[in-house]
């Protein structure tokens, strides 16, 4: 029980920093490994439980997959805007969000923790947790039979969360290309732009400039015929 | 009274209070920042403190359902992020540092 408690203690620290860290630092980046500490330390409690698979996926889907795609969109819209936390745009709205939170957190304390019994309700209505089998068999086994329909639905809002993510940032026929990314144009229009500017230029030189018989022999032979 | 007796033993009561604050954090932070990144940040901490509330009633009830519910959730939680961070991409791409303050066009 000494070595649970031991557990859950530092990974509760390990979890409220992170969380914290998440809603009060500044640079975006730092807040998305803010938010690796929390994963970890949920991951960490995962285990503690008994829950061995699901603290490997919470790893691997939320350390490893979706804080790596905020991270990847962080680097696409760029690092350096850190946020100006001083503006309030609507007054006092901070503080009542704080208040709000206090109260969210109020409210379930009082719930958890003013009657005798926390946890209320039939125990093991659809399988029990037994230790000598690995929950990975007791997880599927549940997932495959009673929650299967749910699994199938499940696949489909991948599907569409896909094919919605590909359509969302696609880039339709007439639309510019990025102004943020390239200020003055994409490299084509600029090599475009050059080649314009070359032609005008051997154009004026052509017009102006002293031209030998060696210049226009290129053109004399297209002209003759 | 020795000290073992004053030792309080880790009740299930322990994590939901822990699951808690996590989310009394992370509604306050949706509440107060501008980001949208931050804000999809926030969203993840919420339900990452429900996952470990299922997590912590499987265990008290003896029951795999609240495992496999975690399953889910984990599921639903990562195609909102792509589609969040696909519209947050789309918004950016149109218009630079929006905030959610200033993306006020469905305002009726």
């Amino acid at each position: 029980m000494r070595v649970e408690m031991f557990t859950f203690l530092v990974a509760a620290m390990i979890c409220l920093g992170g969380a914290l860290g998440v809603v009060l630092l500044r640079n975006t980046v730092h807040n998305a490994l803010s938010l690796v500490a929390t994963l970890f330390g949920i991951a960490v409690l995962f285990m503690a439980q008994g829950a061995y698979f699901l603290a490997a996926v919470q790893v691997i889907v939320y350390a490893g997959a979706i804080v790596i795609l905020f991270l990847f969109v962080i680097m696409l819209l760029g690092v350096d805007r850190a946020t100006k936390m001083g503006v309030d745009p609507i007054v006092g709205q901070r503080p009542a969000a704080v208040i709000a939170g206090l109260a969210i957190l109020g409210m379930s304390l009082v719930a958890l923790l003013a009657g005798p019994e926390v946890v209320t309700g039939a125990s093991g209505t659809t399988a029990a947790v037994t230790s000598e089998v690995p929950d990975v068999n007791q997880l599927g086994r549940v997932l495959f039979t009673d929650y299967v329909f749910a699994f199938e639905i499940t696949a489909i809002l991948l599907t569409v969360a896909v094919v919605g993510a590909v359509v969302l940032v696609r880039r339709s026929a007439g639309e510019p290309e990025d102004s943020d990314e390239f200020p003055e144009g994409t490299a084509a229009d600029e090599l475009a732009a050059q080649r314009a500017l070359e032609d005008e230029w051997d154009d004026d030189a052509a017009v102006d400039g002293p031209t030998g018989e060696d210049d226009l022999e290129p053109y004399a032979e297209e002209v003759e015929p | 009274m020795t000290l073992a007796q004053i030792e309080v033993g880790l009740t299930p009561a322990w994590y939901l209070v822990l699951a808690a604050m996590i989310f009394a954090i992370g509604a306050v932070g949706l509440l107060i920042r501008r980001n949208p990144l931050v804000m999809f940040m926030c969203v993840e901490l919420m339900l990452n403190a429900v996952t470990l509330t299922f997590v912590s009633f499987s265990r008290a009830l003896d029951d795999v359902g609240g495992q496999v519910f975690v399953f889910f959730v984990l599921v639903v939680a990562a195609a909102e992020v792509v589609v969040g961070l696909a519209l947050v991409v789309a918004i950016m791409r149109r218009r630079q540092g929006a905030d959610a303050d200033d993306l006020s066009l469905m305002r009726g």
